[in-house]
């Protein structure tokens, strides 16, 4: 018998958590695929960072939905026995990996709205999420750094280069929105101090990802048309394929300990 | 793009060469002394260092494909993070290995490209399949145990950059070793389905783990210069023997059964193995063993895919140096 999915109590706390333990779980296993097939070692050191960062925030963003929860989850529990309409993470960062321009143009566009986020997110009046979120703006800021430089040799680099990104701008880019989107849910923990409203970064993150995209001679889309769904679990068709990876041997081993 | 700028070849040394200071540099071998990049050495010696400290650099890339088979399927989020860092772990040992290698003067292209050729040798162990979780366990256990063995007398190797990558080195081992051996334990003490997997995995491992340590003493080619430079401190059979008398223990804590019906304990308390196929090992190394087209073929994808990558920054690093010349010229 597989193991079956667990029931989660989504109270607006609960599910605001879980949606950005989502966000890290989901990049993050996206760039442990990278893993051993990098464009050089140096990149493989770099993703692996980075995914490492992003697990790591993953634990603790699941660890504490648990305890809000009070129901007998654990980490594990919510990474491996909910399934793709239970996931809440962003359409953006499931998003195949690609080439190594696709990689990291998804990598700058999260990476530098997280380092806002997060800065943000330290006057929490939730203390764990600001503890979170006071660890998590040192990461980022990392990825933003590691990313943008990256944007800019793979834009102003050859023709080539510059062909992938600006592709891979293109692609990506109608995935941008969902980061800046609040539902009712939210919107009581925005009232109360305890989650920021991210509309109000958008003006900052369009100016650094504008500086960014601009010295790589690379230019953003004039389509303003926004993919939104993820945050309620309507997902694009690839996450049913990582998760079926990520949560193997927990389906197939019902029930042990590793 | 990777050479670092140290003035030796081997075609120059040629001409150098000669018995005085070959003398020389043998007594200071035999006086411990430890011989750095820019010193006088044999051409044989830059020779024997490189052909091993790159095999030991590709063995480690190589060796993060079987690894990194189970990152994406490790079993809880611990393990997930634990697995992805120690793979990480064997990218940073290759690339401080090749670092030691180009003191010797060659380039980490040409290192690479050798490999990719199919013309350097790595490991044979990573030539075997990771099939099951348990394999990752087994690999931390034994296969970085059975390197541990190898790389402790490397600390003290005559060559300086080789002795100080591999003591950085040894400590990450011992820490992945660890960590192996806690997933068998934590496997062997779970379900029933969980010790079959576990005893599985140690029944397809350990007889390629033996072969590790190299042929038997009485044909390796390598071994007496390597001792006499002190490269080498301990033969092929005195390192099988010291790992196998080291993991029969942890086996029988573990409650697994080693699979070698023949094995006794003797007066001296080393034990005894059965005859080892040599047959299988030149199999493997002549490129037959069950992974060994998958893995170059894995490392020639990740290289040629990655190519444009590389280009774009060579191409951007010109522009820029392009532009600061211009602007200094202003």
């Amino acid at each position: 018998m597989a193991a079956a999915n667990i029931t989660v109590s989504e109270t607006p706390l609960v599910l605001y958590t879980l949606r950005r333990a989502d966000d890290a779980l989901i990049l993050g296993h996206r760039l442990s695929e990278w893993c051993g097939h990098a464009p050089m070692l140096e990149e493989d050191m770099a993703l692996a960072n980075m995914g490492l960062d992003l697990l790591g925030q993953a634990r603790e963003l699941y660890t504490y939905a648990a305890k809000v929860e009070g129901r007998g989850n654990d980490e594990d529990k919510f990474a491996y026995l909910r399934d793709v309409r239970q996931y809440r993470n962003l359409l953006l960062l499931e998003q195949p990996n690609g080439d190594f321009a696709r990689t990291m143009v998804r990598q700058f566009f999260y990476a530098a709205f997280a380092d806002l986020y997060w800065r943000a997110m330290m006057r929490s009046t939730d203390a764990t999420l600001a503890a979170i979120a006071a660890k998590s703006e040192k990461e980022s800021a990392y990825h933003v750094r590691h990313s943008s430089e990256w944007i800019v040799r793979l834009g102003d680099g050859t023709e080539e280069s510059h062909r992938r990104a600006q592709g891979a701008i293109d692609e990506l880019w109608a995935f941008t929105g969902e980061m800046f989107e609040v539902d009712d849910s939210e919107r009581g923990l925005i009232d109360a101090g305890i989650a920021i409203d991210p509309a109000t970064l958008r003006p900052q993150w369009l100016k650094a990802v504008s500086d960014v995209v601009h010295e790589a001679t690379l230019v953003l889309p004039d389509n303003k048309w926004m993919q939104q769904g993820g945050r309620s679990g309507r997902h694009s068709e690839h996450l049913g394929h990582l998760l079926s990876e990520l949560q193997s041997m927990q389906r197939t081993f019902p029930g042990a300990t590793w | 793009m990777y050479t670092q700028a140290l003035n030796t070849s081997d075609g120059d040394d040629r001409h150098i060469e000669d018995a005085t200071r070959a003398a020389q540099f043998q007594a200071r071998i035999d006086a411990d002394e430890r011989i750095e990049p820019n010193d006088w050495m044999p051409a044989a010696y830059r020779k024997t260092l490189t052909r091993q400290i790159s095999q030991h650099a590709h063995s480690e890339i190589v060796g993060m494909l079987p690894e990194g088979n189970w990152i994406t399927r490790a079993p809880s989020l611990r393990r997930k993070a634990a697995l992805l860092a120690k793979v990480q772990d064997e990218c940073g040992h290759g690339l401080y290995l090749y670092a030691a290698a180009e003191t010797l003067g060659s380039s980490r292209e040409e290192l690479v490209d050798a490999m990719l050729a199919g013309k350097a040798k790595y490991s044979s162990i990573f030539n075997y399949p990771t099939l099951t979780w348990a394999d990752i366990g087994t690999i931390g256990w034994l296969v970085d145990g059975a390197a541990i063995m190898n790389q402790i007398p490397l600390c003290r190797c005559s060559y300086g950059p080789y002795a100080r990558a591999m003591i950085r080195v040894c400590k990450e081992e011992s820490f992945h070793q660890r960590q192996g051996f806690e997933i068998m334990l934590t496997l062997c003490r779970g379900t029933d389905e969980q010790k079959a997997m576990a005893q599985d995995a140690l029944n397809r491992w350990w007889w390629p783990v033996l072969m590790m340590f190299g042929p038997p003493d009485q044909v390796s080619q390598h071994s007496d210069t390597s001792t006499k430079w002190k490269i080498k401190r301990f033969s092929n059979d005195e390192l099988r023997q010291k790992f196998i008398d080291a993991t029969v223990p942890q086996a029988q804590f573990l409650g697994l059964t080693i699979p070698d019906p023949g094995m006794k304990q003797n007066a001296n308390g080393n034990w005894e193995y059965s005859a080892i196929d040599w047959d299988e090992f030149k199999q493997v190394l002549a490129g037959n063993g069950p992974c060994n087209r998958d893995r170059l073929a894995a490392r020639r994808k990740a290289h040629e895919d990655g190519a444009w990558v590389r280009e774009a920054a060579m191409a951007y690093a010109e522009k820029r140096r392009q532009r600061a010349a211009l602007q200094a010229a202003e």
